[in-house]
């Protein structure tokens, strides 16, 4: 399988630096501005240098007016950096919806009178289409909306959505039945009930989604603000505090002049925390993008961080941490019936079972037995399986074949009137299960006749990914339909935590609930229509892309790929994000104690030249530390840009030694940064000043 | 308003216990054991007059008592109705001349070598009893001189008016100067 | 320090954490209404005193219920201390006949001491009554503490509880720490006290003859009362001799104990606990220590108990001993360094200025900062007199928010404040929504959070600004230079974190300082208390998240140690810059000889 898309966009493709660039001066404006408090203080700031610059010109201020112009600028530049920072992590999104909405061209759609193939229809614009319009799609064409296959099945590509270039199968019934509007049948013909209006649909959301139109700051981001807001105000009043003390000290002293205002609004700007409040839109973009990258859509902010703190996983074994499908592998009968005798009544009973399990029964049947069945008698009827008998099969012939799980079937034998249940089953059906493999015992009208044995395979190097798991304190469940027995194995031997075996959809709900209950974030997978409630229930819900309509509107994370193990890397990104904003916050404040000290002694030097021995880095002139430092200031968002949109690297260990590596890294690291940062750039300043 | 009520009963009954009864009670208890130390520590001369409190100190300047550290009550040194330190800060010039001024006096009256700081510094009451040994010491001399007698008995009242460390770990051993004093006085 | 200083310190502090465990668990007791040793004693009394007053004892109230209560007692409280104040002249126990208090003052000073603040712009035994220092002050230094443990109780009650509004009981909480805890560990203090000669008796002052009679100057005054001056503006003098003195006297013991033990700060007289009458020997001295860090110290242990894990509270306790200790330290060693500047003149020693000597020099400097760690203000040496560096130990400890122990209740409070701060920064560089006690940290109490720890540092910025630049001010300052604005510094940054204390040598009985410090006291008092009975709120309304690997553990000492690098640079980072202009700008002077 070949994905082609999303296409790798660089983080710096002229495609997008360029667009971004211009948005970078829109966003400027202040109604916008205003959204990202921090740096609207910043601009107000920077206006207030170019007044002062002015003054400067005309002889009113008395710093040199190259240094309240340079100064200026690099304010300026400042607060571009910030909305250049952010104009570029959504012009990746906008890049990637633009390539999204072509697929999304004029579509006509044969909407049908009535549901049913050859009905008659009409042809409609897919913007006229309206929920419950039920439409015709031949191979070929596009599918005009989102819907349920109500009839039919088809191969499906559906690249535009998914990048994955493979066809899948969307069939009536059952957990494929869900198509998205702009993917293209290839062979066969569906009938498509239509649920969603336009602009309502999935490629819509999704479009929305990622261009960050709707993006809304999500609770731990306004907590953040509020830090960061609170933390600018005091640094405010800190800067305001020092004009009047410096009166006072330069009347005491009898020396040096008052701190100027240019100096004083420098020095905000230095002190404000420029560096996380510029970089704190572009991360939690960065993030959603990201999460695209690997296929996977949230539909919510919220949603990606809440994953960062799920502590319990509730995963269904099959497809995630066995491989997809379970395969019969061999047939063995019990109480003296033969091998033959149990394939026929498989085969039977599994004909019109179109899941994988029931095709893999049917071809074991027909290749290792050389049955010829194809298709069922005219008077033949259908028993779906349904969760709660926990059995499928046919009525063809005056016969009953079932196959089902063990007790479900002795249970269904019984109210047929058998008196007794061959010796031998119950050790066959453990054996079985033993071995982590699936029991599915086969009856015909009251005789049991043997056992097809399923096996499932655990998927290679999942142990170590649930080992992650539990290092990042979360918790795994695994959630299966197979009895106990059978579920230990499996549970054992993929090193999940812990196990529900026999899961009814309430039982899922039920589980859920209780660790909720217990203060836990509970993440799911699901894919088929009743899991849905469990998926509404818990607090980050993946549904698989190939799922059915319910599941995916119950979920608040699609998983374009259908690949449960995604959830692993919807955690991290979740994770990522607040990591990334924490340390850039560590970061920011820690910077200020350096530029503390290239600014302070500078700016009283002239009232106390004592003060001089705090110029710890031995900075050139007063002017040239200022000037160093607000360049540091500015220079450093831009430097940072990179790591805001890859985010801090994500490595799996307990809280408190992750705590003291980010610490090290971001807290000392951002102490020491600036000086030296700072001392490079005064070097350089002086050589013009 | 439900409130009221209890924040106005709330204030009479706990200015009654905690203004009226807990006082009283620390007051009736504190005479009954300790009354001497309640009513101030007062020293009596022979006729039980009040002649000082041993907790409080009073100013000397002549030359036959021993001097106590500088003190900066209100009005006049060891006024024990203006208690208060000086408050001058380490730098303030006006400080500095008054500290330079007290090392002269203390340097005419015949104080040679390092002058320990407790005597050019004010205390924080300004009426602290104490000097410290080394204090004592240097004036043992004058002390001595003014009134005809040897260094040796002198410096023998000094070691009795002494106090030590309480429990041999708290506080400083301290010179207490009126008692001191009083003692060279009463040697006549 | 010599050996013995060493001796007495680590004594202290052992027998400070000895104390802990017991203390915390009885008051926790007591405040969550278990029967104590006491109860027996007491609980009859207690339940009558409902009766009278008209209060439920299980009539639990929701935070805006408990902080009205809290408020309105406090307003009434208000009203009491100032009508005692203004009317002092016609109440009884005046036998030194004190005229009424001016209404500026008499503000200052109620506010004060409601706020548990204890500012005193006037001197005690020269201004206030027995009546007012018993019936006023003491009984404000008995509810201002108990309102101020109440309200840290009503947090721990919102950490502890799960899915309920209600917080407890505001006017049982007051009592309960008034009858079981307050007073009957001031009356034990209080006769210890006595018995090492703290005075307490309702005599008249006593005149006593002095040894050797004294001469001094005297500024001669007009009818008014006003200083003479001469033609060239000097004042004029008199010649007076001074052949008795007057003692004064008082109930100090029964006072001395409260103020200490309800970390309050406000002394019987002007010398506060420098004043022999308060503070009479080492021992007295070493008690007083203790008696103000034994309840900030064993509310850490209370509030271990009340949230199921005693090892929270040994954690927060860990950061206030560790950056006690390390401010005694630096205290410590540049205080024996003495005055460079004194030493040119031919003086050896170190800096005792504004000390006494019964006190050795290390229990002298543990005095210092264990009243401005807490809000309590008392003082056993002047402040303004300490050397530069090392008046800025009790003036950093003040600007920190007084959490370094902390006022009784409001000092645990604003520490939890900070611990959700430093979590929340710390939960999200682990990657997760950050929780406290399985608590999670969200927008509200961020704010209030926030609230509670900077309203006082924005109102020293405002304030100390508006003092640099306002003429009347300005001239109130006693020392030239950068050490006056230190004195300014300190002024606003003792009244708006409630500690009291001050570098006395700021006259600040003028109206400027009388209102704006009066503004400052209330802001620095009721917005945090406030704050925080809300964010007790929304955090009782919570459901418990239990910890995993994935929680960063709060009781450990990687925690401990961020902790107390959030508070440190919080505090840097404020006030820095004015710090760099009063003491640092001032010893580096100092030190450079000029």
């Amino acid at each position: 399988m070949s994905k082609h898309a999303p296409e790798p966009i660089s983080m710096f493709d002229a495609r997008i630096m360029g667009p971004a660039l211009l948005d970078s001066f829109k966003k400027l404006d202040p109604r916008i501005l205003w959204r990202n408090p921090v740096m609207f203080c910043v601009e107000i700031a920077s206006a207030i240098t170019l007044v002062t610059f002015g003054m400067s010109l005309t002889g009113a201020n008395r710093e040199p007016a190259w240094f309240t112009g340079t100064v200026s600028v690099w304010l300026w530049l400042t607060v571009i950096f910030a909305t250049f920072a952010e104009a570029l992590a959504e012009g990746r999104g906008k890049a990637r919806a633009a390539s999204l909405r072509k697929t999304r061209t004029d579509v006509t759609a044969k909407r049908l009178n009535k549901p049913k193939f050859g009905s008659d229809y009409t042809l409609v614009g897919a913007n006229q289409l309206r929920k419950d319009d039920y439409i015709l799609v031949e191979a070929g064409e596009l599918i005009a909306g989102d819907g349920d296959v109500i009839a039919g099945a088809a191969l499906v590509n559906e690249a535009a959505v998914t990048g994955e270039s493979a066809p899948v199968v969307r069939e009536s019934g059952g957990d494929r039945s869900a198509v998205t509007g702009g993917t293209t049948v290839i062979a066969n013909a569906i009938i498509v009930r239509i649920t969603a209006n336009p602009g309502e649909t999935f490629l819509d959301r999704m479009i929305s989604l990622i261009e960050g139109a709707k993006r809304r700051k999500t609770p731990n981001e306004i907590a953040l603000e509020v830090l960061l807001i609170a933390l600018t105000l005091v640094f405010l009043l800190v800067c305001a505090n020092i004009s009047p003390l410096s009166i006072y000290s330069v009347k005491a002293a009898g020396q040096g002049t008052p701190v100027s205002l240019t100096i004083l609004v420098a020095l905000f700007v230095c002190l404000a925390p420029t560096t996380i409040a510029a970089l704190l839109p572009a991360i939690g973009i960065a993030g959603m993008d990201r999460l695209f990258q690997k296929n996977v859509i949230a539909l919510s902010g919220r949603a990606i961080e809440a994953a960062g703190d799920v502590n319990v996983l509730l995963l269904d074994k099959t497809g995630t941490i066995t491989l997809g499908n379970r395969e019969a592998v061999a047939f063995v009968p019990v109480g003296g019936h033969s091998e033959q005798e149990l394939a026929e009544a498989a085969l039977m009973a599994s004909l019109t079972d179109e899941t994988p399990e029931g095709r893999s029964v049917v071809v074991l049947a027909k290749q290792q037995y050389g049955m010829k069945q194809e298709s069922l008698l005219p008077d033949a009827e259908t028993i779906a399986f349904s969760a709660d008998t926990r059995l499928s099969g046919v009525n063809a012939g005056g016969k009953q074949y079932r196959k089902g799980a063990a007790d479900s079937t002795v249970a269904f034998v019984k109210t047929l009137g058998a008196k007794t249940i061959p010796s031998n089953l119950e050790d066959v059906v453990d054996k079985i299960a033993r071995a982590g493999a699936t029991p599915l015992v086969v009856s015909c009208d009251a005789e049991i006749l043997g056992v097809i044995n399923l096996k499932d395979i655990v998927k290679g190097g999942i142990q170590e990914r649930f080992q992650q798991l539990r290092s990042m304190g979360i918790k795994t469940i695994m959630i299966t339909g197979d009895n106990p027995l059978t579920a230990a194995a499996i549970a054992a031997e993929a090193q999940v935590d812990d196990f529900l075996a026999q899961a009814k959809p309430e039982d899922k709900l039920r589980l859920i609930r209780e660790n909720q209950e217990a203060g836990y974030m509970v993440a799911m997978t699901g894919d088929g229509t009743n899991d849905a409630p469990a998926l509404a229930q818990a607090d980050v819900a993946v549904a698989m892309n190939t799922g059915t309509q319910p599941a995916r509107e119950a979920a608040n994370i699609i998983d374009l790929d259908s690949n449960p193990t995604k959830l692993l890397d919807i955690v991290e990104v979740g994770k990522q994000i607040l990591m990334t904003r924490g340390n850039l916050t560590t970061f920011s404040i820690s910077n200020d104690v350096a530029k503390y000290f290239a600014i302070i002694p500078a700016m009283l030097l002239s009232i106390y030249p004592q003060l001089g021995l705090l110029n710890i880095m031995h900075l050139a002139t007063p002017l040239s530390a200022i000037l160093s430092a607000v360049i540091f200031n500015a220079v450093i968002i831009p430097l940072l840009v990179p790591l805001a949109l890859k985010g801090t690297k994500f490595r799996p260990m307990p809280a408190e030694k992750l705590l003291i590596h980010n610490l090290l890294i971001y807290g000392v690291g951002g102490i020491i940064a600036p000086f030296v940062g700072i001392k490079a750039i005064d070097m350089v300043v002086g050589m013009f000043v | 308003m439900k409130e009221i009520r209890p924040a106005i009963l709330m204030l009479i009954m706990f200015s009654a216990i905690c203004g009226g009864i807990y006082p009283a009670v620390v007051t009736g208890i504190s005479y009954a054991i300790f009354p001497k130390e309640a009513k101030g520590s007062f020293i009596t001369d022979k006729s039980g007059k009040e002649i000082g409190s041993a907790l409080i100190g009073q100013p000397f300047s002549d030359p036959k008592y021993f001097w106590p550290r500088p003190s900066a009550a209100t009005d006049f040194g060891y006024n024990s109705m203006g208690s208060g330190g000086s408050n001058s800060g380490p730098t303030n010039p006006d400080y500095l001349k008054m500290v330079a001024s007290r090392v002269k006096t203390l340097r005419d009256s015949g104080v040679s070598g390092p002058v320990p700081s407790d005597l050019i510094q004010a205390s924080a009451s300004g009426l602290d009893p104490h000097i410290t040994q080394e204090a004592a010491n240097v004036q043992i001399a004058r002390v001595a001189k003014a009134r005809g007698m040897s260094e040796e008995r002198v410096t023998k009242l000094v070691t009795q008016a002494t106090e030590e460390r309480r429990l041999s770990i708290f506080g400083e051993p301290r010179v207490n100067v009126l008692v001191l004093n009083l003692k060279l006085d009463a040697l006549k | 320090m010599n050996m013995y200083e060493w001796v007495e310190i680590i004594f202290f502090f052992v027998v400070l954490l000895v104390l802990v465990k017991p203390l915390g668990i009885f008051m926790a007791r007591v405040y969550q209404g278990e029967r104590t040793f006491l109860s027996p004693l007491l609980a009859p009394g207690e339940n009558l005193l409902y009766r009278i007053c008209g209060v439920e004892k299980d009539d639990e109230m929701d935070w805006k219920r408990y902080a009205w209560a809290m408020v309105l007692f406090n307003l009434v409280l208000f009203v009491a201390l100032f009508a005692i104040l203004m009317l002092q002249h016609l109440l009884p126990l005046n036998p030194q006949k004190f005229p009424a208090f001016s209404w500026q003052l008499a503000l200052n000073t109620a506010i004060s001491f409601v706020t548990n603040t204890n500012w005193q712009a006037y001197s005690g035994e020269t201004a206030a009554s027995y009546f007012t220092q018993m019936v006023g002050l003491a009984v404000h230094n008995f509810v201002s503490a108990a309102t101020g443990m109440a309200i840290v109780i009503a947090l721990i009650r919102g950490f502890a509880r799960r899915k309920t509004s209600m917080l407890g009981n505001f006017w049982v909480d007051m009592t309960r720490g008034t009858l079981y805890i307050l007073l009957p560990l001031s009356l034990i203090g209080a006769i210890f006290l006595v018995s090492q000669g703290v005075i307490q008796n309702f005599s008249a002052y006593k005149t006593v003859p002095l040894v050797q009679a004294i001469t001094y100057d005297k500024p001669k005054l007009d009818d008014k009362g006003n200083p003479l001056k001469d033609a060239k503006g000097n004042p004029v003098t008199e010649s007076v001799t001074a052949k008795e003195v007057t003692i004064p006297m008082g109930p100090v013991a029964s006072q001395e104990v409260i103020k200490e033990l309800g970390t309050n700060g406000g002394g019987f007289f002007n010398a506060n606990s420098a004043h022999p009458f308060e503070n009479p020997t080492p021992l007295s001295h070493f008690l007083e220590i203790l008696l103000i860090l034994l309840i900030p110290g064993a509310l850490t242990y209370t509030f271990g108990v009340m949230v199921g894990n005693p090892r929270q509270g040994w954690a927060l306790l860990g950061v206030m001993l560790l950056l006690l200790i390390a401010s005694f330290a630096v205290l410590q060693g540049v205080e024996v360094s003495g005055n460079p500047l004194l030493a040119k003149l031919g003086v050896q020693g170190a800096n005792l200025e504004g000390k006494e000597l019964r006190f050795s020099l290390a229990g002298t400097n543990l005095f210092t900062v264990a009243t401005t760690g807490t809000s309590c203000g008392a003082v056993a040496a002047m402040h303004d007199s300490l050397t530069p560096m090392g008046g800025m130990i009790p003036l950093s400890l003040i600007l920190l928010g007084e959490i370094v122990f902390g006022g009784v209740g409001s000092g645990l409070y604003t520490m939890l404040a900070f611990a959700v701060i430093a979590v929340f920064v710390s939960g999200l560089m682990i990657g997760r929504t950050p929780e406290y006690l399985g608590k999670k940290i969200e927008v509200r109490e961020m704010w209030m959070s926030i609230i509670t720890i900077l309203t006082a540092g924005i109102v020293v910025l405002i304030l100390s600004g508006i003092a640099m630049i306002t003429p009347p001010a300005a001239a109130s300052m006693a020392n030239p230079g950068a050490h006056g604005l230190s004195e300014v510094l300190y002024a606003f940054a003792s009244m708006a974190n409630n500690n009291g204390s001050a570098f006395a040598g700021l006259n600040a009985n003028v109206n400027f300082y009388n209102i704006l410090g009066s503004l400052a006291m209330i802001l620095g008092r009721y917005v945090p208390a406030v704050a925080v009975l809300a964010m007790a709120g929304s955090l009782a309304e919570k459901k418990y998240v239990p910890p995993s690997l994935g929680t960063l553990p709060t009781d450990k000492v990687p925690f401990a140690l961020w902790l107390t690098l959030v508070i440190l640079i919080v505090g840097a980072l404020t006030f820095f810059p004015a710090l760099s202009l009063g003491p640092i700008v001032e010893q580096l002077t100092m030190l450079g000889g000029k």
